[in-house]
């Protein structure tokens, strides 16, 4: 039950990119076409699930074994700038079909705040390795989600028109903004 | 004079919010409430202020494939310092700003101004550019703050203006963060041109 809690609580209610403000960059960034930001979702899911199990190991294993907590944020960013590479490399020569649906996006994800952020909150709220792994899946989905809707109605958006102020960021945020009003409609669902 | 000119440019021609649109996460996160804007962006011209000298000082020592880890860990490093010493003596500030002060790493405004100038340029003006970058981001904070607390909830850094039920809570929720930068920009774009 608390599983499902964690699910519908990070994709709908908390939604990490509308509710928690966490990865607006790729959100504003990447979302013109809906193919591109299926592909940026994907890259983001892929390193996100990787990273909070590789980060929670290593702050419970190591850090808090050797009682260095304080070291938390090098250590993590150091992990997942190290593993972006990793995921890089191995994709190339695993699986080069992936590589290059997801290739140009990989670099971008070092500095994405969802991945850090949702390591970091892994360990704030004191989940176990599973319910981390739940907690960052569902934020995954989360993020797609919003990824998805917003760059379908950025699409459209392309074909209206627009006044020349709010053309470009400002209409985009505006854009947000609604959608952000539209998810508010979940809140009382946990 | 062209110090000066290196200062100044933070604060409109070059504002890595409205101008640049950098940073977007902390922006919109915090701004709940002008003091937490404020709080949020002197942290950042803290850390974007030391990373930038420190960068400067190493930039020739560093070979040129390591760059980026190495900025980042130098970033790291501030943001772990600024982290221990808001716990210690703002812990109610930290406690506002949560997630967001270790998020400080990942800001591209720090990791853009060490890539694109402290690595360039000499430790003075780099600190200059630094102060200038960071005074404008918490002036750009401050703005959105303060106009979503007073719209949202009646204050500006806590002092009254007008009583809680004229107010329009949305504007201190999530969405109110969009919408008001969304229309600042919009704002800002027109009188640019004008």
């Amino acid at each position: 039950m608390s599983y499902i809690i964690i699910i519908l609580s990070a994709v709908l209610v908390n939604n990490i990119v509308l509710m928690q403000f966490l990865g607006i960059c790729p959100f504003l960034g990447v979302s013109k076409r809906i193919s591109t930001a299926v592909g940026m979702a994907g890259a983001v899911a892929f390193v996100m699930v990787l990273a909070t199990i590789v980060t929670y190991l290593i702050q419970n294993y190591v850090l808090n074994r050797l009682g260095l907590a304080y070291l938390q944020t090098i250590a993590f960013i150091l992990v997942i700038a190290a593993l972006v590479q990793l995921v890089e490399i191995i994709l190339k020569k695993a699986s080069p079909a992936l590589y290059q649906a997801l290739g140009i996006f990989l670099p971008l994800i070092t500095t994405n705040c969802a991945i850090l952020g949702v390591a970091i909150l892994t360990i704030q709220k004191e989940f176990n390795l599973l319910e981390g792994v739940v907690y960052a899946i569902s934020n995954a989905i989360g993020f797609g989600l919003a990824l998805t809707i917003f760059a379908g109605i950025r699409e459209h958006l392309d074909l209206q028109n627009i006044p020349k102020g709010l053309k470009g960021t400002p209409i985009a945020l505006i854009t947000a903004g609604i959608l952000a009003m539209a998810f508010m409609g979940f809140s009382g669902l946990v | 004079m062209d110090q000066w000119k290196n200062f100044t440019k933070g604060f409109i021609k070059e504002n890595p919010i409205f101008v640049l649109v950098l940073g977007m996460c902390p922006t919109l996160g915090v701004t709940s409430s002008a003091i937490n804007g404020l709080g949020m962006g002197l942290a950042t011209a803290f850390v974007l202020m030391m990373s930038n000298i420190v960068i400067s000082l190493v930039r020739n020592v560093i070979p040129e494939k390591v760059r980026i880890p190495s900025f980042i860990v130098i970033i790291a490093a501030f943001v772990t310092v600024v982290q221990l010493i808001m716990q210690a003596y703002v812990p109610a500030l930290y406690k506002s700003l949560g997630l967001f002060i270790p998020l400080i790493v990942v800001n591209c405004i720090v990791l853009g101004r060490a890539e694109a100038f402290a690595s360039k340029n000499n430790p003075v003006s780099s600190a200059i550019d630094g102060l200038g970058i960071g005074l404008g981001f918490s002036f750009a904070l401050v703005l959105l703050g303060s106009i979503r607390e007073i719209l949202g909830s009646g204050k500006i850094f806590n002092f009254t203006i007008y009583p809680e039920n004229y107010v329009t809570l949305i504007f201190v929720l999530a969405p109110g963060a969009f919408i008001v930068l969304g229309y600042l920009i919009a704002f800002i774009n027109r009188m640019k041109k004008a």
